[in-house]
């Protein structure tokens, strides 16, 4: 591995995205526009909507980056780049580092205009301070570019790669404990949900909603959410191969 | 005749576990020669080249690329691989794609701006340098990903289909140009399945089902078929294979 291929893979697929402004307006602004329609879905119910916004602060980075990683990768293998790279003397990590690298620095800067608009344009209150919530959303959006590299792999079109967000990231949203309390769930999904990364990324926002200081919860929650996304990265860059069987 | 630059040893593929895409192919390419692949699509070509540049596993046989098994890491210095379709990112500059192929293949900071600059002129796109090779067309966008081929001028340069979709000026060009580097040492093998650039090369694979139908130079394959163009004695094979 080395440090100049890396960061050189990292800045292209920065070059790639600044070409192409239309993705990064939506990238950054879509988070941004959906938090103000749902303070207005909870419109005579702001107390909702201090306890529910901030959760899903880490959401919309996830699911964003997600996509986006899903279908980059996806176009990487596909256009013969990747054959290219493969041939080249290169290691896979200098390609995965590089992608992760260059969508977390994105992922940060959208997660810090929807810190901006939930906490200062809508006026929510979090109990911790914005450190606690910053660094809760990019670990979720880290954890969307890793799990998207990831399954691109078993993408062989772009249209499974969109169908994977729901394969892979609803049921995941739907236990979580953003729509139920966790504890009201079947056993079964109370279990699913123990070992699913995207729990600990919501509760990491919860944890930081609610506790004044940081939590020992909030340290778990987080090194789980890392841990996953690191975990995925190195998956990924197993499912690139070398050489085809 | 020097030592093979690349040696063939009965390389088998077997595609999706069943489909056989190269049988049992056995053969000794020369060093500084320009060797075309040529065939109808589907013939095997690509899945030959994907085996030499070492992104497609031989299901049986070898194959030998100056002394080192297919697909070892001290090659990945030594050759170039330019796939059928434009290997570029569309969403980059034609100069921003090669800095980065350039990095990747490890050309210094301080050479790849000169390197770059007369590769441009090399494939004559230099007035281009600054556009998105997405809004390029589509014989600009082939040469783009056969001047990343070119970034440091390795050993071995393997192009599948080059000059398909080029006009005959620019074909000529580049035909001179593959020509000058195989007199500078440089091993190209370039696929085809355009008859009449098969009369261009040094030294001709003819290839069909997967399987190797014969190998010589042109003139040598006409004689020994007896017929006046590479075109006829392919055929005149083909026909007694019927």
């Amino acid at each position: 591995m080395s440090i100049r291929k890396t960061l050189s893979t990292a800045a292209r697929v920065m070059n790639e995205l600044r070409h192409d402004p239309r993705t990064i307006a939506l990238m950054l602004l879509v988070p941004c526009v959906l938090l103000i329609v749902l303070r207005y879905v909870f419109n005579d119910n702001q107390l909702i909507f201090d306890q529910i916004g901030p959760m899903t602060l880490g959401l919309f980075p996830l699911i964003l980056m997600f996509i986006v990683t899903s279908i980059v990768t996806l176009r990487e293998r596909k256009t013969g780049t990747l054959d290219r790279l493969m041939t080249m003397p290169l290691s896979k990590l200098d390609i995965v580092f590089g992608y992760a690298l260059a969508f977390t620095a994105i992922a940060t800067l959208q997660a810090c205009l929807a810190a901006l608009t939930i906490l200062g344009l809508l006026g929510v209150t979090v109990l911790s301070g914005t450190m606690p919530v910053l660094l809760a959303a990019v670990a979720a959006a880290f954890l969307g570019t890793t799990l998207g590299l990831f399954v691109s792999a078993f993408a062989n079109s772009e249209f499974q790669a969109v169908q994977f967000m729901p394969a892979i990231i609803f049921p995941q949203l739907l236990t979580c404990g953003l729509f139920a309390p966790r504890e009201h769930m079947a056993k079964a999904l109370q279990w699913f949900a123990d070992v699913m990364p995207l729990t600990y990324s919501v509760d990491a926002m919860k944890q930081a909603t609610t506790h004044a200081t940081w939590t020992s919860t909030t340290t778990r929650d987080l090194l789980v959410v890392f841990g996953c996304g690191v975990v995925a990265l190195v998956l990924g860059s197993v499912t690139i191969r070398r050489q085809e069987k | 005749m020097s030592e093979p630059a690349i040696q063939i040893k009965q390389a088998s593929v077997v595609l999706g576990g069943h489909y056989p895409a190269l049988t049992d192919v056995t053969v000794d390419l020369p060093g500084g020669k320009v060797v075309g692949f040529i065939g109808p699509s589907g013939a095997g070509k690509t899945t030959l080249i994907r085996s030499i540049v070492g992104r497609q596993r031989l299901h049986g046989g070898s194959i030998t690329i100056f002394g080192l098994p297919a697909g070892s890491p001290k090659l990945r210095q030594q050759l170039s691989y330019m796939t059928q379709e434009v290997s570029a990112y569309a969403d980059l500059t034609v100069t921003e794609n090669l800095r980065y192929f350039a990095t990747m293949f490890g050309i210094p900071r301080k050479d790849a701006k000169r390197t770059i600059e007369q590769i441009l002129q090399t494939v004559d796109l230099s007035p281009h340098a600054k556009q998105l090779v997405g809004k390029l067309s589509g014989g600009q966008k082939q040469r783009v990903s056969l001047a990343i081929a070119l970034i440091g001028y390795p050993k071995l340069m393997v192009l599948d289909e080059p000059t398909v979709g080029l006009d005959p000026v620019l074909r000529e060009q580049l035909w001179k140009l593959f020509r000058r580097l195989a007199a500078g040492g440089t091993t190209l093998v370039i696929s085809s399945h355009v008859m009449d650039e098969a009369e261009r090369c040094d030294d001709l694979l003819l290839i069909r089902d997967g399987k190797l139908l014969a190998h010589g130079s042109p003139r040598t394959l006409c004689e020994q078929t007896g017929t006046k163009s590479v075109e006829q004695s392919f055929l005149k094979l083909v026909g007694e294979k019927l």
